[in-house]
């Protein structure tokens, strides 16, 4: 039988699958993947027997890091991160909320002191009943992630 | 071995253990009976008012200076390189290589723990904006420890702005670690924020909150008053609320007899003239405690042993 895939085969790089659909523009954004210079493939509200409708993102030549992966389980807790080399997985992350999360978004408060000044945001994630909860470790103010993830 | 604060950076009562407010409470006590006119011989404190503030300025000030130590800074950001658009990471590298500590106030929050974080001598958080600032809270232990004898399992009424008022909210978060009984008498557009409520409930603290001022007078050990700004309503809406959160002499006829009223001053009218003269008038006394609360903590940072 022809098998035709929605999207080309990755020969090295990062496969991020399983992305609750509308996710992947926001991931590809908060993460600056455009910025890496690198081809990306992004496919949209792609169907899976699983989620119904799923997006996915394939940037090439970047092995995204452990903690990099941790980072996307904020936003896609289902997500699943492959690391390809020569047209194999060689590595599946396990996706785990991190701790802390450093320069990936802006902090919401505007009279927080990390806007102006030399140093990256950072965020102590704390998961709070059904809610992930962020707090700015400079202003001390408590996010949901939501409000985070849509500040730039 | 060095006391537990020695060198440390002070920004926020939540860094703070139980043990190392009670080392704080009980230096200050030690300071205001048996002044010291040594523990800062020798060192230079750097007092950097990004932001005017009189009390806490002058009281930092005096606290060096009466412990032998001196101080350089400025009293208003206006005028510093600030203005010219020096960020605050490089201003505190140099402030800090000329000096053994830095006391600090800024209008943007976070700005002390970032300054912690560039400095090369330890920093003191004298207010970040509507943060933190944990001195006001050291000295209200202090003197909350010196009125009761203790600060175990105090009965306390917070009234007033409980949404705001950052005084409050540090405060509720270092007695908690001492198992107190909170009451909260506040408008309800100033109640106390829910995530300090949260906290609360997370460590099994009782509150509650109470409609009446005078319902709370004969409950507690000790009543923390707090401005209500005119200009967080409308006219209408503050001559409601207005006279609800006054307290006045005649009150406190069913207070305990050690009951202290406090309050982080500078007060409008919140407190009748007349209370002053009551046996339960405690804030003026307070604001001196400031100093000896200051003499306390620079003691122990800049000092291995007091």
């Amino acid at each position: 039988m022809q098998y035709t895939r929605t999207v080309e085969a990755l020969k090295q790089g990062t496969v991020i699958d399983h992305i609750p659909a509308g996710q992947g523009v926001n991931i590809l954004r908060l993460f600056k993947l455009a910025e890496t210079g690198e081809r990306i493939t992004v496919g949209l509200n792609l169907s899976s027997r699983h989620m119904g409708a799923k997006d996915i993102i394939k940037v090439e030549n970047v092995a995204l890091t452990e903690e990099q992966a941790n980072e996307l389980a904020l936003f896609a807790p289902k997500a699943t991160v492959n690391v390809i080399e020569n047209f194999e997985v060689v590595k599946k992350h396990k996706l785990e909320l991190p701790e802390t999360i450093e320069g990936i978004f802006a902090c919401p408060n505007s009279n927080c002191i990390s806007h102006a000044e030399p140093v990256k945001s950072f965020f102590f994630v704390k998961v709070q009943d059904k809610d992930t909860k962020l707090k700015c470790k400079y202003c001390e103010k408590g996010f949901s992630k939501d409000i985070v993830a849509v500040v730039r | 071995m060095a006391n537990p604060l020695y060198r440390k950076h002070i920004i926020s009562i939540p860094d703070f253990s139980r043990e190392e407010l009670e080392l704080v409470v009980e230096t200050a006590g030690k300071l205001k009976r048996t002044p010291r006119n040594d523990l800062l011989q020798d060192k230079l404190v750097g007092s950097c008012f990004f932001e005017p503030s009189t009390r806490t300025r002058l009281s930092f000030e005096t606290a060096v200076q009466r412990l032998g130590g001196n101080v350089i800074g400025f009293a208003d950001g206006a005028n510093t390189s600030a203005k010219k658009g020096e960020t605050l990471a490089d201003s505190i590298k140099i402030i800090s290589s000329y000096t053994d500590a830095v006391v600090m106030r800024h209008p943007k929050e976070g700005a002390a723990r970032l300054a912690s974080e560039f400095s090369s001598v330890p920093v003191i958080n004298g207010g970040d904006g509507s943060n933190q600032h944990p001195t006001q809270t050291l000295l209200d232990l202090f003197t909350i420890s010196e009125t009761q004898g203790r600060l175990e399992n105090l009965a306390i009424a917070f009234i007033g702005d409980l949404k705001y008022g950052r005084t409050v909210h540090s405060l509720t978060q270092a007695l908690s670690l001492f198992g107190a009984r909170f009451y909260f008498v506040a408008p309800e557009q100033l109640a106390m924020p829910e995530y300090i409520c949260e906290e609360l409930d997370e460590k099994g603290i009782q509150y509650t909150i109470v409609d009446s001022l005078e319902e709370v007078i004969p409950l507690v050990d000790i009543m923390y008053m707090t401005r209500v700004q005119r200009e967080r309503f409308d006219e209408a809406e503050f001559k409601k609320i207005q006279g609800q959160f006054v307290l006045r002499a005649e009150m406190l006829k069913n207070a305990r007899s050690n009951m202290k009223v406090m309050h982080p001053l500078p007060r409008v009218d919140e407190i009748a003239v007349d209370v002053d003269a009551t046996q339960h008038a405690y804030y003026f006394e307070q604001a001196r405690n400031g100093v000896f609360a200051r003499q306390a903590l620079l003691s122990l940072v800049l000092n291995e042993t007091v």
